[in-house]
This record gives structure tokens, sequence and C-alpha cells, in this order.
């Protein structure tokens, strides 16, 4: 398990290094000079070659990438170039609201797309799994952008003008300064997301449990004479888990999407909307930023979902 | 009383090409401490049965009785079947590999099997699990009841099995095809670590197979099954020596024979498929001794005085065995009672149909 452990995480860190070179040759190499656009489009050459010299890129491209990589390593990604502010202090004080909304979607989506498959798969076909399966199809049809809107129009518009207690349409509270409000902004949010995502579950649980429930030890795990909860639980599930773990690893990685429109429609500051304004921006050093904090959390996760595997399977763990 | 008597059991599946009786009119019964071989080619309702005995099979129609120890087991609660599972009646399966769920420890299945019936601690159902495991032949088993199945070879899965199986000391086990997925020589010794326990415990064994030659060495009497019914039951040295039907006699036939160059001779055909079954005797379309009556369905009759050996065939009681006199008076009673003279069943049924 350890060396299992020290593989993995190697791996992890090359596939970031290989990260730090693409972003740097995407961003610094290959498009049009860097100078020029932050020089402004009026610049004289001479200024131009004065940015060009602050900026280091004067110098030869390996060792600006060294330079670069030493900088990433310190944690300096860099100033905005509107803000003037750090791109790490920018990132750090967006991160919390993105965490949070989504651990909080994570959890709710994880949760109802499993409890919704593990029931349709206990009696396929039935009412139960012909409903839980439209609802969940229903919801993964919908734009993000449509159920955002939807959710606000009625948990806070509509709740708000018929003088009913409603929940709050947008920002974000810190966890650390008022749990309370904290949990109320973030419900909208975290419904919003986990509706959408719930049904690649309920699916994925479905179909993984009627393959495991067809199984031979699970004819054995009845003819021992345990009972139906801890044959389907306790010896299904723990097999069907497999497939929705890889695919919760993948839906984090993916989440951006999602994420940015949630954040844009509940008006929450988190990185999806600092993404968005950066790019409108063209705000290179924040761009750059969340581009490397981003596949940095894909490289994370992967290497947690992997470490669950080894959990999950003994045959993984051992070999 | 017997142990278990099952009488007249039928199991329906409702499948999308319709209604499919796995299993139809079965009797059998089964005495405390004997073995039953039950035999029969793939699709011939063994497990159907035995698992609908259980109350494992899932979506059927069930008619009939299986008394065990003078309880109906088709009319129990969830729950009291539960308590007979496993405590009572125990099963092992033909791939031990499967059988076994691959996450969790040898040992802590068997600990989890005892534990469900029983109240005792988990360090006293672990010491249990090791006397089981050493006394179904498995070395150093203080050490191999941490590791996983797939740590296991294919025997040792299946010792394990029955170690499990034999965990509380059940009155009958149902071992399903138990060695079929072996080399031969692990079957061997599978199938003597069954017998042990049985002499140790005093365990009755139903014993599945479709291997006649399995059932040989250790059953005390035989059921053979033909497309859901029982065609031939019988005492063991009967069945060897003095079957009535022509499917058992096939069967036999079709055993490698070891000592002579012998040729093996497989009935010919397959079986018929269950949603379409032929009219009368289901083993018309491959019994070489078919006659005009066969049309009509033999019910499983007694052939000797003492009705203890019963077949399901229309050919006179009194022809029993594979030697050549037997032979000739079937062919001639074939004969006698068909228009159409003797052939293989499939030649005289396509003349007979053109
Ligand atoms: N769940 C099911 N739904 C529909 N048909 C089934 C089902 N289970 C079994 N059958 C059918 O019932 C018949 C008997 O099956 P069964 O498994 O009892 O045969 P078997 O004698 O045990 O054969 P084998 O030697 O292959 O194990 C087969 O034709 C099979 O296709
Ligand atoms: S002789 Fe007739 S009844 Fe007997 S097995 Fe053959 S077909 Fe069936
Ligand atoms: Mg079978």
């Amino acid at each position: 398990m350890a060396r299992f452990l020290v593989r993995r995480i190697s791996l992890g860190v090359v596939v970031l290094w290989i990260i730090t070179i693409l972003v740097f040759v995407m961003f610094f190499v290959a498009p049009n000079d860097v100078a020029h656009r932050i020089a402004g489009r009026n610049a004289t050459p001479a200024t131009v070659a004065v940015v060009r010299h602050t900026l280091g890129l004067d110098k030869p491209v390996t060792t600006q990438y060294w330079h670069f990589l030493i900088r990433l390593l310190h944690g300096n990604l860099g100033q905005s170039y509107f803000t003037q502010q750090s791109v790490s202090s920018l990132l750090s004080s967006r991160l919390p609201a993105t965490l949070s909304i989504m651990a909080g979607a994570a959890v709710i989506w994880m949760l109802l797309g499993v409890t919704n498959g593990v029931i349709s798969a206990i009696r396929p076909r039935s009412l139960a799994d012909r409903g839980l399966t439209s609802f969940a199809l229903f919801f993964y049809s919908l734009p993000t952008f449509v159920l955002g809107l939807a959710m606000l129009n009625i948990f806070f518009y509509q709740l708000h003008t018929h003088g009913i207690p409603n929940l709050p349409g947008s920002g974000y509270v810190p966890l650390t300064q008022d749990p309370y409000q904290w949990f109320v902004h973030m419900i909208l949010p975290w419904i919003t997301l986990a509706l959408l995502l719930a049904a690649t579950y309920t699916r994925l649980t479905r179909n993984s449990m009627l393959d495991v429930l067809s199984e031979d030890y699970i004819r054995t795990a009845r003819s021992k004479g345990l009972g139906e909860g801890r044959v389907v639980m306790r010896h299904g599930l723990r097999s069907a888990l497999t497939p929705i773990v890889t695919q919760f690893g993948i839906d984090l990685g993916t989440l951006v999407g999602n994420l940015v429109v949630t954040e844009k429609v509940f008006g929450i500051s988190g990185v999806g909307a600092l993404a968005v304004d950066s790019i409108t921006n063209g705000d290179l050093p924040v761009i750059i930023g969340v581009v490397i904090v981003a596949s940095a959390a894909v490289v994370v996760m992967n290497i947690i979902v992997d470490i669950a595997y080894a959990v999950l399977d003994p045959r993984v763990r051992l070999n | 009383m017997s142990l278990l008597e099952v009488s007249d059991l039928s199991v329906t599946f409702s499948t999308p090409d319709g209604l499919l009786e796995a299993v139809r009119g079965l009797s059998f019964s089964l005495e405390a401490g004997k073995t039953l071989g039950i035999v029969g080619e793939s699709g011939s309702g063994k497990s159907v049965a035995t698992q609908t005995i259980m109350g494992l099979t899932q979506n059927v129609r069930i008619t009939g009785t299986a008394l065990f120890e003078g309880v109906d087991l088709l009319t129990l609660s969830r729950s009291e079947l539960r308590k007979v599972r496993g405590s009572q009646i125990a099963m092992i399966f033909q791939d031990p590999l499967s059988s076994l769920h691959p996450f969790y420890r040898v040992g802590w299945q068997i600990v989890e099997m005892i534990r469900e019936h029983e109240d005792v601690s988990k360090d006293a159902a672990r010491a249990r699990a090791i006397d089981l495991l050493r006394s179904v032949g498995i070395s150093q088993p203080d050490v191999r009841i941490d590791n996983y199945p797939y740590q296991f070879s294919g025997g040792m899965r299946q010792r394990a099995m029955i170690a499990m199986a034999m965990a509380l000391n059940p009155k009958i086990l149902i071992a399903d095809e138990p060695t079929t997925a072996l080399d031969v020589t692990v079957q061997a010794q599978v199938l003597e670590v069954m017998e042990r326990m049985q002499q140790e415990f005093g365990t009755a064994i139903i014993l599945i197979t479709h291997d006649l030659g399995v059932v040989a060495d250790i059953a005390d009497d035989v059921l053979v099954m033909y497309a859901g019914r029982a065609v031939e039951t019988a005492d063991r040295r009967t069945t060897f020596y003095e079957q009535h039907h022509p499917y058992t006699k096939g069967l036999l036939e079709s055993l490698p024979a070891i000592d002579t160059d012998e040729r093996l001779k497989p009935i010919t055909g397959s079986p018929p498929s269950l949603l379409r079954l032929p009219a009368g005797c289901s083993f018309r379309p491959r019994c070489p001794y078919v006659m005009d009556r066969c049309a009509e369905e033999p019910p499983l009759r007694p052939i000797d005085d003492a009705g203890l050996h019963r077949s399901a065939c229309w050919l006179p009681t009194d022809v029993t065995g594979t030697g050549e006199a037997a032979e000739r008076r079937r062919r001639e009673a074939s004969e006698a009672g068909s228009g159409t003279g003797v052939g293989s069943g499939i030649d005289a049924l396509r003349r007979r149909e053109a």
C-alpha cells in the first residue's frame, strides 16, 4: 500500500510538472508576444523592450521556464494586470466559496444518486424504478442555467414576493464567519448542481447494482441466511461502488462548466466566476493561475480516486 | 418421516418468450445422513429445483410442497426461511471463485455466517473458522483465514466454501455441481472432504451433477432429471445396473470407461427447449426406442415391487440394465409398440412425420 501510494503520488507530480510546461508554452511562447500585449497597442518598441526585459522575456526560453517554475514553487503566480492583486491571494480568497459549492453538492448528489440507484436496482422496472429514473433524467436534461434560474425564481423570488420566508438568492458567506449563513447561502447552488449530476449516478448505480446482484456471491450471501438489507448493502453495493467512484473522479474534474454557470447565477465570487472574468479581460496571470490550480485539483482528485480503488478492491491493494 | 420431502414441485418463470416451466411435478425425499444424487444434462432444472426449496429463485410461480422436518419451506416467511438457510440447510455452488465475495477475506465470510445465526464473539467465531478450515484440509489455517479468495487455488476455494457451509452443522448440504469447475484430481479431493464432513456431522447431502461418475462413489440414491421432470429414481446400485429409463442408460453409456477402450457414446441430439416441449415423452426426439404410445406423457411409475425404483417410460417394467438381452428386449418392445419399426428416435419421428 505504501509503495502504491509513493508510486501514485510521484506519477501525480510528474503530471503536474508536464502541465507547467504546457501552460508555459501555451501562454508565454506560442502566441503573439506577451510583452506587446502588456505594453499596450500603442507602445513604442523601446517600451516593449523594457517590458520584455522586466518580464525576463529576453532571456533564453529554458531560463524563462526555469524562472517561471521557481516562482510557481514559491506560490508566486504573478499579479493581475488589472487589480494588481497577487494572483495567489486572489485565488485563495476565491477558493473557499468554490470548494464549499463542490463539496456540499457532491455529498448531496452522491447520496441522492446512489440511494435512488439502489432502490431502482432492488426492484427493476417497478413503479419506483421508473419514477426515480424519470425524475433523474428530467434534471439531467436541463441546462445548468435553466435549472439555476428556476431554483432562484421559485425559492427566492416567488417565496419572497408571496411573503414566505425565502432562501437567499445570491452571495457567499464564509463558513468561518457565520456557519448558519454559509449553509443557507449554499442550499440553492448545492441543490442545483446536485440535481444536475445525480442522474448519472442513479443510472450508474442502478446498472452496476443489477450486474452485481446477479453475481454468484450474492446468491451465496442469501444462502447463508443473511438479511436482504445486508445482502444488498454489504455484499452488493460494496462491489458496485468501483464504477461509481471512477465517475465521481471524472465529474469532479469536469465540473468546471457547471460551476462557472452556478457561481454566475447565484452571484458567488468563486474560482469559476474568476476564470470567466479573467478570460473576458485577457488577464493572463489570473488565467494561468486558474488553469494551474484546476489542473492540480484534477491530479489530486485522480490520486484520491486511485487510493479509493485500492481501499475498495483488495486485488488492487495487494498486487 | 424423511428429513426432506419434496412433492409435486413445479417452478415457472415468466420470460419474454412465454411461460417457462423449469421444474415440473418433481417429487423426491432425502433421509437424514444420506446422499441423494441429482443428475441431468444442463438445463434440466436441477439448480432451479434446489434453489427454489431454499427460497432463492425470484419472480417465479411455485406450486407443490417441500417439507423439511415436517415444515413446508415454500410457505415460510422471509425471516423464518433465513433461519433455515445456512444453519439448517447450507449450499455450495459450482464456481467457488465467483461464489465467494471477492472483496472480503475468507475468514470474514465464514465469521459472518456464524455470527448471523449464533450469538458468539468475533474471536470465538474466528477460532471456529480456523478449526473449520483445518478440518477441510487447508494448511496453515490461522494464516489462510486472512487471505482473500483470489489468493486461494480453485480446490482451496471450494474447501473454504465447504468449511463455511458446515460451520453451523447443517442437517442438509446442497452441493450444486461442486466439482465441475475443478481439475480431475482436485475433484476427487473435494468429494472426499464432503464425505468426511458427512461422516463427522451426519449431514445429509444433495449432490447435483451432470456426471453420473461423480454420483457413483458417494450417492445412496439417484434422481435423474430430464427437461424439468424426474424421469427415474432409484438407489445407486439399481441406477447403475438395473436402470429402466433410456435416458439414464444413455447417461451411463456416455461415461468414459476407464479400464476398457470402449468408445464414449454420447446421447444424440440435445435437450428440448422448455418453451417448446415436444408433446408426450420429452425424451422422445432423442430416444432410440420411441413407440407410438410415447406421444402420451409417461407417468413416473413403480418399476420394482417395492415401488422404490420408479421410471417415467412406457417400456415394459421388467426390462432393465445395459446387458445385451435387455437391449434386445427393448428393441423388440419398441418394434411391437410402433407401426414404423425400430430406428433412432429421430429417424422414427421423421418417418412418422413424413
Ligand atoms: N431466472 C430465470 N429466468 C428464466 N429461465 C430460467 C431462469 N433460471 C433458470 N432458467 C431456466 O430454467 C431451466 C433450468 O435451469 P437450471 O439452472 O435449473 O438447470 P440445471 O439443471 O441446473 O443445469 P446446469 O447443469 O447448466 O446447471 C433452464 O432452461 C434455464 O434456462
Ligand atoms: S421409450 Fe418412449 S417413453 Fe420411454 S423414453 Fe423413449 S420416448 Fe420416452
Ligand atoms: Mg445448475
